[in-house]
């Protein structure tokens, strides 16, 4: 996008129009929406799915896709509370989350070497990882959940905390859980070594033009580290956020996140064929893709429905954004 | 046709030395497996594979026939399930179990509609809209899923009538209807792709999309068939999952999708496009049947099977690009 191009014909400010559409018609079919508790709870909802389109826009601007994140969360998160809970160790809250992005960042470190090394397409390569990463999890550490009684308290006491507190009209109180600022600063961060970083910039050009990249001498194979890598331990970190929010850990979690982070990337205007996407975007994407699930059922539809909104509104994203491509180029 | 045309297109059909080392790979499985369990050589284990294997096949093959042209289907398994609950709620409508041979006939019918309807449907969201085939078929195949979930509310169709089970449990002499079936679409495919226009232009497309544009190809519609036969596919792999367990769920048979992908990959096909053959998927999806059976035997748990699985898959990759930079360098 260049300089002259006025904002409001950018896809972000697309994204945000139609967001604000869509909160003003929900709004109207059950004003229960505009309430500062539902309002709150979007905000929650937001925070684990969105960290993951952190990752997933990062490998989607590089040209890739990545169907591996799930997996990789669900382990990462129940390794680490496992071994809080069996050997008492790590204690405390950043110990455990840094173990639990590093397990996240190895993993992606698999997927980052497959896919440059072997130049082999990252669906298949993260198909096979994630199998792996489940079946590994699964098999050897276990299916039983750590929950409540058992998890460590630490990490409740951090899921619980709440930047603001309020009471409700039936006086049980609901807050705006902290997570939310992890989840923005992770996003100020990847976007500001999207925009202003060699590495970043280098993503963007390997995604557009792999060839043309290396010619003009960006060493392509660290971009792809950098965004494989990332993106598994932006995974690991939102592994262990999510169980510590729902104060547990199932090592059988995840499963078919990645169809919703997917289209919450690609509606906020990433393309599958790389060199496009912002955070703003993202962000953008994933708030309409949560808050029109959650608010299937403000508007009385069944949550049967809900497959086949996601999916519907998957569809109706990539058509617009293969339009616009098109255009695009012409 | 002269001669030596004829041998190398022979050949080529049989998919060369690859073929050779796949069929290895099944002799290196069976002697292994053979070894490790004493039960393994048994008339009975190789019967009940037979029954447990086309399913996974004709799904194989579907997503080989995707990869020809470069795609990849990953609606297939929620469209097998569409199509048998599809099949299912007209039988309840029909009397139930106790539906007639007509009745059955027709609600194969019904699901193999629905079935080449889903894949049209996808086909056109690929050639018309232009989407790419991941992230189209990644949306249907949650419409498709979602759909059965609604149509069904969550639980399974039970009570399908005697002869759409029949359709998986019943033997033709001493083998499986099942494996009949199978090698019927293997051969009907097989000649589909080697022996006809459409198969070659379908080669062309995934070979060089340009160029098989310039030779006058009509890539739209040839996408269009060709994800119509993956979702006529995909349902046949759905009448007989659903025949074989007497029932039908939106989420039944989910982890066949990469088990199908993992077997189109190993038999040979190049997920870019241009190469592929049933021989090679049929040889990958009996050495992977019979791997994951001998450790079945050995009680081996079904999570670890699944980490063999993809652990099978990434070895494949790392052992394909060994064998190809040895040939470059």
């Amino acid at each position: 996008m260049s300089a002259q191009n006025a904002w409001w014909k950018s896809t972000e400010a697309m994204v945000a129009g139609i967001l604000l559409l869509a909160m003003v018609l929900i709004g109207l079919v059950n004003p229960a929406f505009w309430s500062l508790e539902n309002l709150f709870s979007l905000a929650r909802s937001n925070v684990v799915i969105g960290i993951m389109a952190l990752g997933v826009l990062l490998i989607m601007i590089s040209g890739g896709i990545d169907v591996s994140f799930p997996a990789f969360a669900a382990a990462a998160a129940y390794l680490v509370v496992r071994a809080m809970v069996d050997w008492g160790w790590p204690t405390g809250v950043l110990v455990p989350f840094l173990l639990a992005t590093l397990a996240g960042a190895a993993m992606g470190l698999v997927n980052a070497t497959l896919v440059w090394k072997l130049r082999m397409i990252p669906l298949i390569v993260t198909l096979g990882t994630a199998a792996m990463a489940r079946g590994l999890l699964n098999g050897v550490v276990g299916t039983s959940n750590v929950n409540i009684n058992k998890y460590p308290k630490s990490l409740i006491e951090f899921g619980k905390t709440d930047l603001v507190t309020m009471t409700n009209a039936k006086g049980a109180t609901f807050g705006l859980p902290a997570t939310v600022l992890a989840y923005l600063g992770l996003a100020l961060a990847i976007h500001f070594v999207l925009s202003r970083t060699m590495i970043g910039r280098s993503v963007y050009a390997y995604g557009a033009a792999p060839e043309a990249a290396k010619r003009v001498g960006f060493r392509t194979g660290r971009s792809l580290i950098f965004v494989y890598v990332t993106a598994g331990a932006l995974a690991g970190f939102a592994g262990l956020l999510h169980s510590s929010m729902i104060w547990m850990a199932n090592p059988r979690d995840f499963v078919g996140w990645e169809l919703d982070v997917i289209a919450a990337v690609v509606l906020g205007g990433a393309s599958i064929f790389g060199g496009r996407g912002s955070v703003l975007g993202t962000m953008l994407g994933v708030f309409i893709l949560v808050m029109i699930k959650n608010s299937l059922i403000l508007m009385g539809i069944d949550t049967t429905w809900q497959r086949v909104v996601v999916g519907a509104m998957l569809i109706a994203a990539v058509a617009l954004t293969a339009l616009r491509d098109r255009k695009a180029i012409v | 046709m002269t001669n030596p045309s004829l041998t190398a297109r022979l050949s080529r059909a049989a998919g060369g030395a690859t073929n050779l080392q796949l069929l290895l790979v099944c002799f290196v499985v069976l002697i292994a497996m053979s070894f490790a369990n004493p039960r393994f050589l048994n008339a009975y284990n190789f019967e009940s594979m037979a029954f447990f294997l086309p399913e996974l096949g004709i799904l194989s093959v579907a997503v080989m026939i995707a990869m020809l042209t470069g795609g990849i289907d990953l609606s297939i398994v929620g469209l097998a399930n569409l199509a048998a609950i599809t099949a299912g709620l007209f039988f309840q409508r029909m009397g139930g179990a106790e539906a007639g041979i007509g009745t059955v006939l027709i609600g194969v019918a019904i699901a193999l509609s629905v079935g080449l309807l889903g894949g049209i449907v996808n086909g056109l969201l690929i050639s018309r809209l232009r989407i790419t085939p991941i992230l189209a078929t990644l949306g249907t195949g949650q419409v498709f899923t979602g759909l059965a979930l609604v149509l069904t509310g969550g639980p399974a169709i039970v009570g399908f009538p005697a002869g759409w089970n029949a359709i998986g449990n019943s033997k033709l002499g001493p083998v499986p209807l099942p494996f009949v079936i199978f090698i019927a679409v293997c051969v009907g495919v097989w000649l589909l792709l080697t022996r006809t226009a459409f198969g070659l232009q379908l080669m062309l497309i995934g070979t060089n999309p340009r160029a098989a544009v310039f030779a006058g190809i009509n890539r739209a519609r040839m996408l269009v068939y060709s994800y119509a036969l993956t979702g006529l596919l995909a349902a046949m792999a759905g009448i007989i999952l659903s025949g074989r367990t007497n029932a039908a769920k939106s989420d039944y048979g989910a982890s066949y999708l990469l088990q199908a992908v993992l077997i189109a990959v190993l038999g040979g096909t190049n997920p870019a496009g241009g190469r592929g053959n049933v021989l090679g998927v049929a040889l990958a999806l009996i050495s992977l049947v019979m791997l994951s059976s001998g450790f079945q035997m050995m009680r081996v748990s079904n999570h670890l099977i699944d980490f063999i699985w993809g652990a099978f898959l990434i070895g494949v990759l790392v052992l394909n690009y060994l064998l190809s930079s040895r040939k470059e360098g």
